[in-house]
């Protein structure tokens, strides 16, 4: 249908997924590292919580306010980091988020960008908590 | 599923009979209206025809319209062409902070060759304060153009009495009224202004069609040089079926102005109502009462404006945002900043702009998802805490 086409021209259908059914949407009781990241001026927002056992990430959440953009990457990296160790889900970046949306237009990479600052930062938060990471 | 256009104020589908009125021009008539001969003369009646009626449409005289090929090339036209033609007697230009991008940028460009422009400020309705128009003229001032109504928030300003400060000091006035012709009663000699902006396709006209009004004896330099076609003003092949088009719309919009205007308020405010009354953390942009009768603009707190706007497509619902994140250089909507509305609010902004097929099952229809959507996205928005004031 022509009106679905000119969806897919603006954004991929994983992102229009993502989008519309966002995972892990939500704040988290007593989560071990929180990421907070971007500012009014440019429009998006991003907080990204993850639970930490064992040095895996067994846990991660999210809220965002921005464009569809900054909700699909939001939705995804949270996805991805699940399962990982703190080593591996460092080495997440925004273009692998972005390649796992099937691409984002041009003018929308720094969306996932925020993404991957908010998962760096949140694992930095964790990091800097050593009591916890004794336990 | 069903699909409802409310993006009006972007371009406006060509009505029927200015399509009807247009086809002839494209096949029979293809005549050269600079020919002498017959076909030439024939494409030449329609043009002259149609450039009565936009005039008629204005009040003003036939020969004082020129047809440009939109409303951004007159806005270019009425800024460039008063600029170059007055240089000699002042190089200071008034205009808003709320202008429409087709004004602020020749502005610019012209900042950048030595004239000096002020950007009046408004107030948080968007109105235009009189006394600073005043304050902001000097010695040097040869042009003040000030838009009849904003295209994003919808607030119609007192062109009259800019004008009038502006004929008292021999100051050229221009106004870019793309919004209002066609949908408001717009008189040249009432508002006492030089030069008209106006675009076709705002009004179920053709789009690639425009004119500029000019005032018998105002100084202008041509906008394109070339052929004697409009008085010389604008050298170019006229687009003659764009042109016949244009005038049936302004026609048309001379029949149906009234009536229409009456039946888009009583929608508009129908849906201003209804989001206020459904929806908590929102206010409107742009003056309550002095505003386009079609213009619904408001900001819908907590939520980004482009998610608002997918999520309204994915239903079937068009509309517009004033958010960076939807715009190609990320920068949020001047005019909203204008008003001293914070980035958030400007993020979170929606208009929705009714027009000649809307109806009220429409206006209900908006009213059911537009809360659904605003829950959705604010339940994953970290702006949002729920039960603060």
């Amino acid at each position: 249908m022509k009106r679905r086409e000119d969806l897919r021209s603006l954004y991929s259908e994983k992102v229009m997924e993502h989008f519309q059914n966002p995972r892990n949407v939500g704040e988290m009781e007593s989560p071990d590292g929180i990421g907070h990241v971007g500012n009014p001026v440019c429009g998006d927002i991003m907080e990204l919580y993850i639970k930490v056992k064992d040095d895996i990430i067994i846990d991660a959440k999210f809220k965002t306010f921005g464009c569809g953009a900054a909700i699909a990457t939001s939705s995804m990296v949270t996805e991805m980091v699940k399962g990982k160790t703190i080593e591996e889900a460092l080495k997440i970046s925004n273009k692998t988020v972005a390649e796992a949306l099937d691409g984002l237009p041009p003018i929308k990479m720094h969306c996932s960008a925020l993404a991957e600052e908010a998962l760096r930062l949140a694992i930095e938060d964790y990091l800097a908590k050593p009591k916890r990471k004794e336990e | 599923m069903r699909r409802i256009y409310l993006d009006y104020a972007a371009t406006t589908p060509t009505h029927p009979l200015v399509l009807k009125a247009m086809l002839p021009w494209f096949t029979d008539g293809f005549g050269n209206p600079s020919s002498i001969h017959s076909f030439g003369r024939e494409s030449k009646g329609a043009i002259e025809e149609a450039r009565e009626k936009v005039a008629g449409l204005v009040g003003a005289k036939s020969d004082e319209i020129v047809f440009t090929g939109s409303g951004t090339e007159a806005d270019n036209f009425a800024i460039k062409g008063v600029a170059y033609a007055k240089e000699h007697k002042g190089k200071h230009i008034i205009t808003t902070a709320i202008e429409h991008h087709a004004v602020i940028e020749p502005c610019k460009f012209l900042e950048k060759r030595g004239f000096k422009v002020t950007y009046l400020s408004v107030d948080r309705d968007g109105l235009v304060d009189l006394e600073e128009v005043e304050k902001a003229i000097t010695d040097e001032t040869i042009l003040i153009s000030v838009m009849h109504a904003n295209n994003e928030i919808g607030t119609i300003e007192p062109i009259q009495e800019i004008a009038r400060i502006a004929k008292d000091r021999e100051i050229c006035f221009h106004t870019d009224a793309v919004q209002t012709v066609g949908h408001l009663p717009v008189d040249v000699d009432e508002l006492k202004v030089d030069l008209v902006s106006i675009s076709a396709h705002k009004f179920c006209g053709p789009k690639g069609v425009g004119a500029l009004y000019i005032r018998k004896g105002t100084r202008i330099v041509p906008f394109m040089h070339g052929g004697e076609q409009e008085h010389g003003q604008r050298a170019s092949t006229q687009n003659v079926p764009g042109i016949v088009g244009f005038g049936k719309a302004c026609q048309l919009a001379e029949q149906e102005m009234g009536q229409e205007k009456e039946r888009l308020e009583t929608l508009r405010d129908k849906l201003i109502n209804g989001i206020l009354n459904r929806i908590d953390h929102v206010h409107l942009n742009g003056h309550p009462t002095q505003r386009l009768p079609n213009n619904v603009n408001i900001s819908l707190e907590f939520v980004e404006g482009e998610s608002i706007l997918l999520n309204l497509d994915l239903v079937g619902i068009a509309a517009s945002t004033g958010s960076a994140c939807s715009s190609s250089v990320l920068e949020a909507s001047h005019v909203l900043l204008a008003l001293g509305l914070p980035h958030e609010s400007a993020h979170s902004s929606l208009r929705l702009s009714l027009g000649q097929e809307t109806t009220e099952k429409d206006v209900d229809y908006v009213l059911e998802k537009l809360p659904q959507i605003v829950k959705k996205l604010r339940a994953m928005s970290p702006l949002y805490k729920p039960g603060r004031k």
